[in-house]
C-alpha cells in the first residue's frame, strides 16, 4: 500500500431535503488512479466540490499529506495541490487559450512566457495546443485538453477529473488514459470520475462507489466484472433491453444530399447528409458532441427548414414544413436539452403534454382547449412510463432529470408517430431510466415506426440500433449494420483522433 | 455656399466638447456590461451626476470638489442599482428603467433652489505653445482638462480590460460567470464593483454637463444623453477605442445639426437627432440575428448568476 495522500473522513453534506453525501470515507494513495463510481445524484459532485473548496462539509474532515484539509475556496485547494478538470462550465469562450490557462492559475506567469509553457507541456504530455486560439472555436477534445493543460501546469498532487470522455472519441480517450497513467507513474494521484464501467476497469487502480450518498464499497476494479460494478451501483439488477427479430417495411423517411446552415455561429453546418430510415429499423448517430447534432435535430424536427424535396416523410416533401406540420403527418422528435427545448421549465405537465400533442391527439378544437382530456393524456404518459411525480399539475423544472426525460420521451412514443427523432436519449439518466426509455424505443420501432437515435453514448447505440452511421464535423458517414461493428471502427468513423495521433506518435 | 460660415476648427473643438459626457458615460457603461452586467439607468446615474456635481461645485466655489461630488452621486445611483440586480435578484432591464425614472424624479427635487445660477468656471489648460498651432491648436488644444483626462480614462480601461489580470477576471465573469464562479471567483462582488465605476463615470459625465458644458443646472438637462451613451456601447461593440470614435461620431452629428440650425439649411434638425438611435438599432438587428458572439458581446450580458452551489 502505498502512502496515502488524502484521506476522507466520515464526510457529511446535507441540503434541503436531500443528503448529498452522508458519512463517506476513503483514502486515495500517491501516484493512485482512484475511481469515483455512481449513478447520477449518487454524490459524486457534491464530494468532489467538497475536495476542492466549492462546498464546505457540515460534518467529516480532510487529511491531506497528514495535515488537516479544509479548503474555503477554490484557490485554497490549487495552493495545497489540488487541481481539477471539469466537466462543463470552466471555459470561457471568447477568450483564447492562454488566458482561459491563466483564470484557472493561482499565479500566472506574463501571458507570453505562460504561452511558451502551454505550449511545452501540452507537447510533453501529447496534447498539443495553440494558446492564441480562441476557445470558443475548438472541438469538445480540445476544449477538454485546455482544462488539463491548465491543472498540468500548476504541478497537481491530485487530479480530479469530472466525467472527462463523455466528449471524446475512443482513440482520444485512448490517448487520455496514457497521458493519466504517465502522469499517476511521476507521482500524481487521480480521482476519476466516471458511470463508464469498462474505462474504470481499464485505468484505475481503486474504486469507491456511491449510491444515494452512501459509500456501497471500495474495491480493485479489475476484480470485479463490470456487470458486478454495475450492480454495486444501481443497487439492483440489471436486465439488457429486448429486440424482438421484426420485419424491415418501407423508407419512411429519407434525407438527400443535404447541406444546411447552423443557425448558431459556434455551431457546425450540415454538409452534404443522406440517409433513409425504414419502418421498424433502428438508426443510430454517433458522434462526438458539436459535430452537428444539434443542426441534424433541427433539420429533422422542422425547427430549421430545408429544400422541401430533400427531406421526405414516406415519400412526400416535408423540407419546408415546421415542427407542427411534420408532427401531424408523423415525424415527431425529443431534443437533447430537456429543459427549455423539450419542456418549458415554468409550465405543469398538462401544459407541456399539451404543447406537442395538441395537434395529434386533437386536444383543443376551434382555439379553445380540452383541458381534461389533456390532463388525462398527462397521466397517460405519467402511468406508461413509471414518471415519478404528485401528480400532472407539477412543474418541469421540479422534475428530475430522469423523469423528466422518460416524460418527454413518452409524451412523443404516446402520439403513435411513423418517425421518431431523439437527440441523446438517456444522457444524465440514471440506469434504471434509461432502461426504460431504451425498451419504449425498441417497442416503438417493433410497432412499425423508424427510430432515430443520436447519441454520444456508444454502448447505448450498440445496444439498440439496427443500423449505424457518425457524424464527423457535419458529415454523415455510410449507414452500415450494427451487428459486426468494433469500437475501433466507430471511433475512425467518428473522425478517429482528429490531429492528435500524429503528435502522440512523435513524442511516444 | 452656406456651410462655409461653419469654421471647422471651432467645428472640431466644439465635437470634442459634446463628446466628452457620452463619452465618459459609455466607457464606465461599457466595464459594467464586460462585467455581464446591463444597467439601462445611465441616464439617471447622469442627471444625478449633474445635479449633485451642481450643487456641490455652488456651495464649495470649487468645480474640482463638484465632480467629486458628482462622482460620488453617481456612485450612490449605482449602488442602489447593484442591490436590487446582485443582492435581492431583481430584472436588470426593469431595474435600470427605474433607476433613469427615479434619477430624473430626484434630482427635480434636490436642485429645485439651483435653477438660473452660474456655477464656478472651471479654467481651461493651459498648453502654452500648442494652442498656438494654426488649425490644429484651436480644434484640440483649447480644452479644459476633463476632455483630456476623460481620453486618458479611455486608454487606462482599454489597457485594464487587455492586459491587466483584474481586467481578465472582470472579462471572464462577464463572459460565463458559471465557469467564473467554478474557479472560485466572486462573480457579484465583481459585479458590484463593475456597477459603481459605471455609477461614478456616468456622474462625471453629468457634471461635464452642468459644469463646463451648459454650464447651468435645468431640470432633465441630460436629455438623453445617457441613452445615446448605452447606445454608443453596443456600437462600439465593447471595445474602448471605437467606443470614442463612436463618441465623436455622435458628438460630430450633435454639433454639426445645431451648426446646420444655426447656418439654415433647411434639412429638418429631427432626421440628424435621429441618427444614433437609428445606427443603434441596426447594430442590435445584427446583433439579434446570430451574430452576436462576432460583434464581441459578453457572453453573461443581462443573465442573472445565482450560485447553485
Amino acid at each position: 500500500m502505498r502512502m496515502p495522500l488524502l484521506r476522507l473522513e466520515g464526510l457529511t453534506k446535507a441540503y434541503p431535503g436531500v443528503v448529498a453525501n452522508d458519512d463517506v470515507s476513503f483514502e486515495i494513495g500517491t501516484g493512485q488512479i482512484h475511481a469515483l463510481l455512481g449513478e447520477n445524484g449518487a454524490g459524486k459532485s457534491t464530494l468532489v466540490k467538497m475536495i476542492y473548496g466549492l462546498v464546505k462539509p457540515d460534518k467529516g474532515e480532510m487529511i491531506l499529506r497528514g495535515q488537516p484539509f479544509a479548503p474555503g475556496q477554490p484557490s485554497d485547494a490549487r495552493r495545497n495541490g489540488v487541481a481539477m478538470v471539469f466537466q462543463h462550465f470552466s471555459l470561457f469562450d471568447a477568450m483564447d487559450v492562454a488566458e482561459n490557462v491563466a483564470l484557472g492559475m493561482e499565479n500566472p506567469p506574463p501571458l507570453r512566457d505562460l504561452a511558451r509553457r502551454i505550449r511545452d507541456v501540452s507537447e510533453d504530455y501529447g496534447l498539443p495546443l495553440d494558446p492564441s486560439r480562441l476557445v470558443g472555436e475548438l472541438s469538445a477534445g480540445e476544449r477538454q485538453r485546455v482544462e488539463i493543460v491548465r491543472c498540468l501546469l500548476q504541478d497537481p498532487k491530485l487530479l480530479i477529473m469530472d466525467e472527462p470522455t463523455s466528449v471524446l472519441t475512443p482513440q482520444e480517450v485512448d490517448i487520455l488514459f496514457r497521458t493519466l497513467r504517465k502522469l499517476s507513474s511521476e507521482g500524481t494521484s487521480i480521482l476519476y470520475i466516471s458511470h463508464k464501467l469498462e474505462e474504470i476497469r481499464a485505468l484505475c487502480d481503486e474504486a469507491t462507489i456511491l449510491r444515494g450518498g452512501h459509500k456501497i464499497a471500495t474495491c480493485d476494479p479489475r476484480e470485479k466484472s463490470a456487470r458486478e460494478l454495475a450492480e454495486l451501483m444501481v443497487g439492483q439488477v440489471l436486465h439488457p433491453p429486448e429486440r424482438p427479430a421484426r420485419p424491415m417495411g418501407d423508407v419512411v423517411l429519407s434525407v438527400e444530399k443535404l447541406s444546411l446552415k447552423s443557425n448558431n455561429p459556434f455551431g457546425t453546418s450540415l454538409k452534404d447528409i443522406s440517409f433513409t430510415l425504414r419502418a421498424g429499423e433502428v438508426l443510430g448517430i454517433a458522434g462526438v458532441a458539436g459535430n452537428g447534432q444539434d443542426e441534424l435535430l433541427l433539420m429533422l424536427s422542422g425547427e430549421l427548414r430545408a429544400p422541401s424535396a430533400q427531406v421526405k416523410l414516406k415519400g412526400l416533401p416535408v423540407g419546408h414544413l415546421g415542427p407542427n406540420a411534420r408532427r401531424k403527418r408523423g415525424l415527431v422528435s425529443a431534443p437533447e436539452e430537456r429543459l427549455g427545448h423539450a419542456a418549458a421549465p415554468d409550465m405543469s405537465l398538462t401544459s407541456n403534454a399539451l404543447l406537442s400533442a395538441s395537434e395529434r391527439k386533437g386536444l383543443a378544437s376551434r382555439g379553445f382547449i380540452d383541458w381534461s382530456a389533456t390532463e388525462s393524456f398527462a397521466q397517460q404518459i405519467i402511468e406508461r412510463f413509471d414518471v415519478r411525480t404528485p401528480g400532472t399539475h407539477v412543474l418541469a423544472r421540479a422534475l428530475s432529470g430522469g423523469n423528466l426525460q422518460k416524460f418527454v420521451i413518452g409524451r412523443e412514443i404516446e402520439l403513435d408517430p411513423d418517425v421518431i427523432v431523439v437527440n441523446q436519449p438517456t444522457w444524465g439518466v440514471d440506469a434504471a431510466a434509461a432502461a426504460t426509455i431504451r425498451q419504449a424505443l425498441l417497442d416503438l420501432a417493433g410497432k412499425g415506426a423508424g427510430v432515430l437515435v443520436i447519441s454520444q453514448d456508444l454502448d447505448e447505440l450498440l445496444e439498440v440500433a439496427d443500423s449505424f452511421a457518425a457524424l464527423n464535423e457535419g458529415r454523415l458517414s455510410k449507414v452500415r449494420p450494427a451487428k459486426g461493428l468494433t469500437v475501433e471502427e466507430i471511433g475512425l468513423m467518428m473522425g478517429g483522433a482528429h490531429d492528435m495521433h500524429v503528435a502522440h506518435e512523435a513524442s511516444a | 455656399m452656406i456651410l462655409g460660415s461653419i469654421n471647422p476648427a471651432v467645428l472640431m473643438a466644439a465635437l470634442m466638447v459634446a463628446a466628452t459626457p457620452i463619452l465618459l458615460a459609455a466607457i464606465g457603461e461599457l466595464v459594467v456590461e464586460k462585467a455581464g452586467v446591463l444597467n439601462l439607468g445611465v441616464e439617471g446615474m447622469m442627471i444625478m451626476g449633474a445635479c449633485v456635481g451642481f450643487i456641490v461645485a455652488v456651495n464649495t466655489g470649487s468645480p474640482i470638489m463638484g465632480f467629486i461630488g458628482a462622482a460620488l452621486g453617481g456612485i450612490a445611483l449605482s449602488l442602489l442599482f447593484a442591490l436590487l440586480t446582485q443582492a435581492l435578484m431583481t430584472n436588470q432591464v426593469a431595474s435600470g428603467l427605474a433607476l433613469t425614472l427615479f434619477g430624473l424624479g430626484l434630482t427635480a427635487l434636490l436642485g429645485q433652489g439651483y435653477v438660473g445660477i452660474t456655477p464656478p468656471r472651471t479654467p481651461k489648460l493651459d498648453l502654452g505653445p500648442l494652442s498656438d498651432i494654426p488649425f490644429l491648436g484651436r480644434a484640440l488644444f483649447t480644452h479644459d482638462i476633463v476632455v483630456y483626462l476623460t481620453i486618458a480614462l479611455v486608454g487606462a480601461v482599454w489597457w485594464f480590460l487587455k492586459y491587466s489580470r483584474a481586467g481578465m477576471i472582470l472579462r471572464a465573469v462577464g463572459e460565463n460567470h458559471d465557469a467564473a464562479h467554478a474557479l472560485g471567483y466572486h462573480v457579484k462582488r465583481v459585479r458590484v464593483f463593475a456597477i459603481m465605476f459605471g455609477g461614478a463615470c456616468a456622474g462625471l459625465g453629468g457634471a461635464y454637463l452642468s459644469l463646463i458644458r451648459v454650464p447651468q443646472w435645468t431640470e432633465g438637462m441630460t436629455v438623453g444623453a445617457g441613452w445615446i451613451a448605452l447606445a454608443l456601447v453596443v456600437f462600439a461593440s465593447w471595445r474602448p477605442w471605437r467606443a470614442m470614435a463612436g463618441a465623436y461620431l455622435f458628438g460630430g452629428v450633435v454639433v454639426l445639426q445645431l451648426n446646420l440650425q444655426a447656418a439654415g439649411v433647411r434639412i429638418p434638425v429631427e432626421y440628424l437627432s435621429m441618427s444614433p438611435y437609428l445606427i443603434t438599432i441596426l447594430v442590435l438587428v445584427i446583433i439579434s440575428s446570430g451574430k452576436g458572439r462576432s460583434l464581441n458581446a459578453p457572453g453573461s450580458l443581462n443573465k442573472p448568476f445565482h450560485a447553485s452551489s
